[in-house]
């Protein structure tokens, strides 16, 4: 009960801090992934020439779009998990000064990026919209993968911020594999680019299928098939609960290791 | 509340580098010292009172506490709470200092485990009890540090919890505010909450508790009456400290132009004594620097029980010898034809101030300590004695109405 209002203000507390005495306050959260496209866009299409897909059945061939359906869900991941190894270490002082259910710093940053990616995303949306390019009918599907992907981060963050508490090499760690598994996970190119040798070990990443489900419903627009949405799921609730059953037995001596 | 064989053991890193390269190298952790802030401490609080608990730093006061309110995870036994327990252990712990100070005591306040109603019923409360409303839509980044501990003080005692639990708080903020908190602290006390108090304050102890306990190096060394306990501990520092004065980390402040260098302390015989007793002739001896000429100075000295109590301040403005003017070094002595102190130990403090006694040339608070051992002074009750003599007893006789 006055757990769920504990969740719900730090939440809150992630949000309006977040961009607190930036002149150009939330601003921030679209002009980021706009910046980032545009330089990825620059370097990869302008100057590599790299081709995106045309879409199938939508018949879009846009590099930009393409980019962004694969760079937001990117970003969701890299905020999440770096915010939640963060904030157990800036916010010691409350947790060896006081008891409440720590797992719930690290959700409540999960759902605070949550909430960013849902914005970005619905203005992408919109514009998959306005140029025709949308089947209002997969919307429920996108905001389902949207919350598989939290799941899956959550689990990741919740394991990953407890180890950081015990050996502080993970976050540079985390920094590093982050890098490869940026190159890893089809967002600058299309996963038919991967040789089909590979294709199955590739597949063992669950990013490919996070951005591939994105893309099939708005760039392609297209239903992603039942397999890869129940692979997702399972994925996600596997995540989840290794990563809580990690934090809880790394919680017990979090207050005094901190 | 239930304190049931409870157990924490630290481990100290002797390179407190937290690194995935040691632990590979090394092969788990090995350079890992354990130690054992708390061993094996039973305690039952009964309901409503008001429980101290004493013992010298680092004895695990603060430990136990944190294993209380479930910060801590004990690692043999355990601990039972009826009803909620909210801990002051560092106030405003949780304040973001972006946040204005209405948005903290929300977060504070569902940290401390109140719903969103509730904190909407006692904001009020909570915000006057602090004496911030101009302050309160305001970063708390902006409080002074006083303003910022009267609102977490104010947050957590609003809680209205069963059990409140009070780690060395009380000395915050200024005398106003501490009064304040000394009657919110007897309000809760009637109003039957169990209060466990930690306080190097051994008169709050005395004064506010009932019952308490004592704990040396981890182990629970006595559970008693709040009196009891007090005198045991203060005792047992007896015992343990030097038999002769030694200097003991007190304050020092002054201008410096001149400077008290030691104390000691003579018998009649003018030969230094090790340990005083009741009654007997003495002589404080103050050994003082003066770099340069200093007009009329003042020396003085006080006397303090270890608890606090400041007994006497004599200084030599009193009895008029304090010379035109003095430089270089030297010393002054303070005759006693019969030492007045009761048996126990006591903290004498070394002062020179300037002709106002305003001015600090030099003052040694509560820098020397010295034992006063029993002797012809037979009294044992309170601190001092006031050397007076009985006599009688005379009955009194019917009066007769003359003529
Ligand atoms: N997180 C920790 N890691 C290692 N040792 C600790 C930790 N916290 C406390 N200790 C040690 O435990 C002992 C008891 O500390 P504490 O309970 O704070 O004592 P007190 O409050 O009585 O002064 C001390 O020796 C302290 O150094
Ligand atoms: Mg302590």
């Amino acid at each position: 009960m006055s757990s769920r209002q504990l969740m719900v203000n730090l939440t809150l507390r992630e949000l309006r801090t977040k961009y607190k005495r930036t002149a150009l306050g939330w601003a921030w959260s679209l002009l980021n992934p706009l910046a980032i496209m545009v330089i990825f866009t620059l370097v990869f299409r302008v100057f590599l020439k790299i081709e995106p897909p045309t879409g199938s059945p939508s018949g879009l061939k846009n590099f930009p779009l393409f980019l962004l359906c694969g760079l937001l869900p990117w970003t969701f991941l890299v905020n999440a998990t770096n915010g939640s190894i963060n904030s157990l270490v800036t916010n010691a002082n409350l947790i060896k000064k006081s008891y409440f259910p720590r797992d719930l710093l690290v959700a409540s940053q999960v759902v605070a990026w949550l909430i960013s990616l849902a914005i970005e995303m619905s203005l992408l949306t919109l514009v998959f919209l306005i140029m025709g390019n949308f089947n209002l009918l997969y919307l429920p599907v996108v905001v389902l993968v949207m919350l598989a992907l939290a799941v899956f981060l959550a689990g990741l963050s919740l394991a990953l911020s407890a180890a950081n508490v015990y050996f502080r090499d993970v976050q540079h760690f985390v920094g590093i594999l982050f890098q490869i598994w940026f190159y890893l996970t089809p967002v600058l190119y299309p996963v038919s680019e991967v040789p089909d040798r590979a294709r199955s070990l590739y597949g063992l990443n669950p990013m490919v299928g996070f951005v591939e489900a994105f893309r099939d419903c708005l760039y392609h627009v297209r239903l992603p098939s039942f397999a890869r949405l129940g692979s997702l799921l399972l994925v996600s609730v596997f995540s989840f609960v290794v990563g809580l059953w990690v934090f809880n037995r790394m919680e017990g001596r979090l207050a005094e290791e901190l | 509340m239930v304190v049931d064989g409870v157990s924490k053991r630290f481990r100290l890193y002797h390179e407190r580098n937290q690194s995935l390269k040691a632990t590979v190298m090394r092969k788990r952790r090995s350079v890992v010292e354990e130690f054992w802030a708390l061993r094996d401490v039973s305690l039952e609080i009964p309901a409503g009172i008001t429980f101290g608990l004493v013992g010298e730093n680092g004895s695990g006061k603060s430990t136990l506490m944190k294993c209380i309110t479930k910060i801590l995870r004990p690692d043999a036994g355990s601990v039972t709470v009826n009803g909620k327990a909210s801990a002051l252990l560092e106030l405003g712990a949780g304040f973001h200092p972006e946040l204005s100070g209405r948005e903290n005591i929300f977060l504070n306040g569902s940290i401390l485990g109140l719903s969103r109603k509730e904190l909407d019923r006692r904001l009020d409360d909570i915000v006057d009890f602090a004496g911030l409303h101009q302050f309160i839509d305001q970063p708390v980044k902006n409080y002074s540090s006083g303003m910022y501990v009267r609102l977490g003080f104010s947050v957590a005692i609003n809680v209205d919890p069963d059990v409140l639990l009070v780690d060395e708080v009380l000395a915050v903020g200024d005398e106003i505010f501490q009064r304040r908190c000394q009657e919110k602290f007897i309000d809760l006390k009637d109003a039957g909450k169990t209060i466990v108090l930690v306080t190097h304050d051994l008169a709050a102890v005395t004064n506010l508790c009932d019952e308490a306990a004592c704990l040396e190096n981890g182990r629970l060394k006595v559970v008693d009456s709040a009196r009891r306990v007090v005198d045991q501990y203060m005792n047992s520092m007896q015992d343990e400290g030097p038999a002769v004065e030694h200097e003991s980390n007190g304050d020092r402040w002054g201008s410096g132009e001149g400077r008290i260098e030691h104390a000691e302390l003579l018998g009649a015989d003018g030969a230094p004594v090790t340990r005083p007793r009741s009654g007997q002739a003495l002589t404080f001896r103050f050994h003082y620097q003066l770099d340069q000429p200093i007009d009329r100075p003042v020396f003085g000295m006080a006397v303090h029980t270890l608890d606090g109590t400041y007994l006497t301040g004599p200084n030599t403005r009193y009895t008029d010898c304090v010379p035109d003017r003095l430089e270089g070094r030297g010393h002054v002595d303070l005759h006693l034809d019969r030492l007045l102190l009761l048996p126990g130990t006591y903290d004498l403090t070394a002062v020179i101030y300037d002709y106002s006694c305003v001015h600090p040339y030099d003052h040694r608070h509560r820098a020397f300590r010295f034992n006063v051992d029993p002797g012809e002074l037979r009294e044992t009750h309170g601190m001092v004695s006031l050397g007076g003599h009985w006599s009688g007893p005379l009955p009194t006789r019917p009066r007769h109405q003359s003529g």
